[in-house]
């Protein structure tokens, strides 16, 4: 059942650019997958982990410059750009991480937190490198001299490549002994530590695992909007980030996609005809917290349960 | 020399004023997680409602002092209004929730000043008494930022005996120590709870109207504060007075004089403070039990 609605939709994802969609249209799409990459990162963390970081947006904006500094100044080439921004996007979340796993709880919101806020002043500050508030004009990657990211629908197609990828790799990852371990530290890091295993060296690595996916759709976002600024860096991205976890339904697979496709669809919406859309997302929130307190997916199986137990008592 | 001597201590002293914003956020902070647990990421929000329930009072009256008493008053009441009919459902949620909760309510707060207040950048003026400079040691110096500084110290002085001398006080230092145990004695931990955040509340607010005739007031100075308040915090510990005042103080200073010193670099000073802290603090500690609180 579960399977076949993946396929259908998978299909549907497939033939997309092809049935004629409009150009704006389609860029949304590819949007939402590119946050989607950045939605199911982040998931590892809070929804697996138990770990609610605040910063996440920062390694979405390591990757996004180190991708566009990269692209402008040393090679055009994607093999380099991605090798480039990773390890330089792998550095800062295994600093971030090492520094911010010290402590739990309020402490590590505050240090992730306090962290996307130095990402962003950077961005801000330095123009000698990120040109300051007036952003970078990203120059197009090529593979092997080719100019590859050309028209909306290589985008799209290229967007739900790496989407899938990360999709997959994370049902891997989820599925493992090693994601399972997670859940664990989640649910009981006092007994995962006495059983053994190394509660701190499993956070750390799901952190750097984390940033580096977040770096990932970063560097592809750059080469989706073909320029990169302060404000799609600032903090109110890692919350955002946040509520599109928790919307979907933190800690399931799927959750994080349904929950971004929603955030950007709404914001999209609202935004065409009020300037108020923080309000409305603002009250969204509010009400998300209020009422379904497992997200949209955790509301969706309450109501299928209800209905099947509906159905097969007489 | 004279000038270096001149530059060190007009950023001293604006260091302590940028002190005092940070005192008067960063205390709210503190208290509230420390008593009720709560990660409150609204509270820059009452530090801008401060300041621009100030500037309408102000333009209302005409007079500096009564937005000065009355802005932070209305503030709180209605802080304690929000924690009674809202807030106190949420006490026994996560931080995740806690975040989401009141990152939302912060959205809200700027869409709604911005249809109340405009996004143009609003000044409050000075009031009159305290216009002017005078000399220390040579240099010129507003009144209005001695005054910030005494006040700053007398609001430390004051919470201090609060919390420290009074029955009240006493209760609060005990909920954040073991709220099952006061419950358990017989008293109303609820009441402490709504004090605690209308004091927090106030506090914020009353710090935002301060610093209205020298930051001026816009949309985006309740995240700027939020923040440093945050690394203030960090610094700081939780739920103790003291510490958050020096840190507070540390931290005003470390973001003037970085400022002017190494403007690009300001920021990442906080930065390396509270990441410094972090590390000392955690130094030695036993792995998990360390990050289990």
């Amino acid at each position: 059942m579960k399977s076949s609605i993946l396929a259908v939709f998978l299909a549907l994802l497939l033939v997309l650019p092809l049935v004629g969609i409009k150009p704006y249209h389609l860029s949304i799409v590819t949007e939402i997958l590119i946050f989607s990459i950045l939605a199911m990162s982040l998931n590892l963390l809070v929804g697996y982990t138990g770990l609610t970081s605040l910063g996440h947006g920062a390694f979405f904006g390591v990757g996004a410059y180190a991708a566009a500094l990269t692209v402008n100044h040393i090679s055009h080439e994607i093999g380099v750009i991605l090798v480039v921004s990773i390890i330089v996007t792998g550095v800062f979340g295994a600093v971030i991480g090492w520094l911010a796993l010290k402590l739990a709880g309020f402490y590590f919101l505050m240090v992730t937190f306090a962290f996307t806020q130095i990402i962003f002043c950077a961005a801000d500050r330095w123009r000698w490198l990120t040109g300051g508030s007036d952003g970078l004009v990203v120059s197009q990657a090529q593979f092997f001299g080719k100019l590859i990211f050309t028209s909306p629908a290589m985008i799209y197609y290229i967007s739900l490549g790496v989407f899938l990828i990360t999709w997959l790799t994370f049902r891997q990852i989820v599925y493992s002994p090693f994601g399972q371990a997670l859940v664990g530290i989640r649910e009981n890091p006092h007994r995962m530590c006495t059983i053994g295993y190394h509660v701190r060296r499993y956070k750390m690595a799901a952190f750097v695992l984390s940033a580096l996916f977040a770096g990932l759709a970063g560097i592809l976002y750059v080469q989706f909007n073909h320029f990169i600024s302060p404000v799609h860096v600032h903090w109110t991205l890692s919350g955002s980030l946040l509520i599109m976890v928790i919307l979907g339904g933190a800690g399931t697979l799927n959750g994080p996609v349904l929950g971004t496709a929603m955030y950007l669809y709404f914001q999209n919406l609202i935004s065409s005809f009020t300037e108020y859309w923080m309000f409305v997302i603002g009250v969204l929130f509010i009400a998300l917290i209020t009422g379904a307190r497992k997200g949209l997916l955790g509301l969706g199986s309450t109501a299928w349960e209800r209905l099947a137990k509906g159905r097969s008592s007489p | 020399m004279r000038a270096l001597a001149e530059f060190i201590i007009i950023q001293t002293l604006n260091g302590f004023v940028y002190g005092v914003f940070l005192f008067t956020m960063a205390l709210g902070l503190s208290l509230i997680f420390g008593l009720m647990g709560l990660v409150n990421l609204a509270h820059g929000s009452f530090f801008l409602l401060g300041a621009y329930l100030g500037l309408s009072i102000w333009r209302l009256t005409g007079s500096f002092w009564v937005a000065f008493f009355m802005a932070p008053v209305a503030s709180g009441l209605i802080g304690i209004i929000l924690e009674k009919i809202w807030f106190t459902r949420f006490y026994q949620r996560s931080h995740t929730d806690h975040v989401l909760l009141t990152l939302g309510l912060s959205f809200v707060f700027a869409d709604i000043a911005k249809f109340f207040w405009g996004v143009k950048i609003e000044a409050l003026p000075k009031p009159s008494i305290l216009d002017g400079s005078i000399n220390i040691i040579g240099t010129q110096f507003p009144v209005y930022r001695i005054f910030v500084i005494f006040l700053g110290i007398a609001l430390f002085l004051l919470t201090w005996l609060f919390i420290g001398r009074t029955k009240i006080g006493a209760l609060i230092r005990a909920a954040v120590l073991d709220r099952d145990m006061v419950i358990g004695l017989g008293y109303n931990v609820r009441a402490v709870f709504t004090v605690m955040f209308g004091i927090g509340v106030f506090l914020a607010a009353l710090g935002g109207i301060l610093a209205a005739p020298i930051t001026s007031i816009y949309i985006g100075l309740d995240l700027e504060i939020l923040i440093i308040a945050l690394i203030v915090v960090t610094v700081g510990g939780l739920g103790n007075i003291h510490s958050v005042f020096w840190a507070s103080l540390l931290i005003g200073l470390s973001e003037t004089f970085g400022k002017t010193l190494f403007p690009e670099l300001a920021m990442f000073l906080n930065f390396i403070i509270m990441a410094f802290v972090l590390i000392i603090r955690s130094y030695g500690q036993p792995d998990v039990e360390e990050q289990l609180q």
